[in-house]
């Protein structure tokens, strides 16, 4: 089994849940590519995004939240039960309070 | 859930994170912590749903336009960022059993985050001299409420970080050490996420 930094660490294969994730160099490109993400976002506010303004600050805002869970909380590499754990309080979070927003006519508002 | 032998021999490993005797072959104490976090996003689903629905009612105080500092705020959002991945290396470090650098890392971990905090308490202050009180609108009360909660997660954070530190110094974790630094990392990893959230639809997208 491998315990270089430089690779990817993947011990007891076809053992659900129980690898180790990234390397800490792996982790750095993350971390870089979440840099550049943010620095787009960011940049919304100085440049005219236009009609793509709100969707391309929610993609970014998306894919930035999955990037951090799947990586750094490792749920790419762990069982898959806390992944499931995980994003039904989320979707259950997200559901109930769109219903509760879309009971007081947010999004009509919006 | 009961902690019942099933998978003590499955497939001879040793109890080094993997093979949990436990009845789902997971640690126990890693599956009360991303319900806890899934449970947490109900939490603050309801902080931030909260503040969408009231961050038009400014009454006679300022708008939200009107006291953001978007590039102070953009800067702290990147600390709190950068601190999930010196967080994650401090993790990497612990699974190594590299004690000086689990050290090292989390000590940066709780430094970023308390960078974040001083932010975040400069810039209530500076509204709360713009004119924005907690009970001034329904605007403030819903941002106070929502920033105010994140920033106390984010301080227990910083808590655990150190008693984190000071209990490896003094090899008084109890259980596997690693396992209890990636739990203090999964919450710490989750107040990143949420801050995520909370710095696009609260600071990004005007009202």
């Amino acid at each position: 089994m491998s315990t270089t930094t430089s690779e990817t660490h993947v011990e007891h294969e076809g053992h659900e849940g129980h690898d180790h994730g990234l390397s800490d160099v792996g982790y750095i490109k993350v971390a870089l590519l979440l840099a550049v993400l943010t620095a787009v976002e960011v940049s919304t506010y100085y440049v005219d995004f236009g009609p793509f303004f709100i969707p391309v600050l929610l993609i970014l805002m998306v894919v930035k939240f999955f990037i951090v869970a799947s990586y750094f909380m490792h749920l790419k590499f762990d069982s898959k039960i806390f992944t499931w754990m995980f994003y039904m309080g989320l979707f259950l979070a997200v559901g109930v309070y769109a219903a509760f927003l879309a009971t007081f006519k947010f999004f009509l508002a919006s | 859930m009961a902690d019942v032998a099933v998978h003590a021999p499955a497939a001879g490993h040793d109890d080094h994170a993997h093979g949990h005797h436990t009845s789902t072959g997971l640690s126990n104490n890693k599956l009360a912590m991303w319900l806890l976090l899934g449970s947490e996003c109900l939490l603050f689903g309801g902080l931030i749903s909260t503040y969408m629905l009231y961050r038009g009612r400014v009454g006679t105080g300022p708008t939200p336009d009107q006291i953001y500092d978007i590039p102070f705020t953009s800067v702290s959002s990147f600390v709190l960022l950068m601190s999930s991945l010196t967080m994650v290396l401090a993790v990497s470090a612990s699974a190594r059993d590299d004690q000086r650098n689990t050290n090292l890392w989390l000590t940066v971990t709780a430094l970023l985050g308390a960078t974040f905090v001083g932010g975040q308490v400069y810039e209530f202050t500076a509204f709360y001299k713009e004119g924005l009180g907690f009970t001034t609108s329904l605007f403030g009360s819903s941002f106070y409420t929502l920033t105010g909660f994140h920033g106390t997660h984010v301080l227990v954070g910083i808590i655990m970080l150190m008693t984190l530190v000071v209990m490896n110094n003094k090899n008084k974790i109890v259980g596997q050490k690693s396992e209890v630094v990636e739990m203090v990392g999964l919450y710490w990893h989750f107040v990143d996420v949420v801050w995520i959230v909370i710095f696009t639809l609260v600071y990004l997208i005007p009202s």
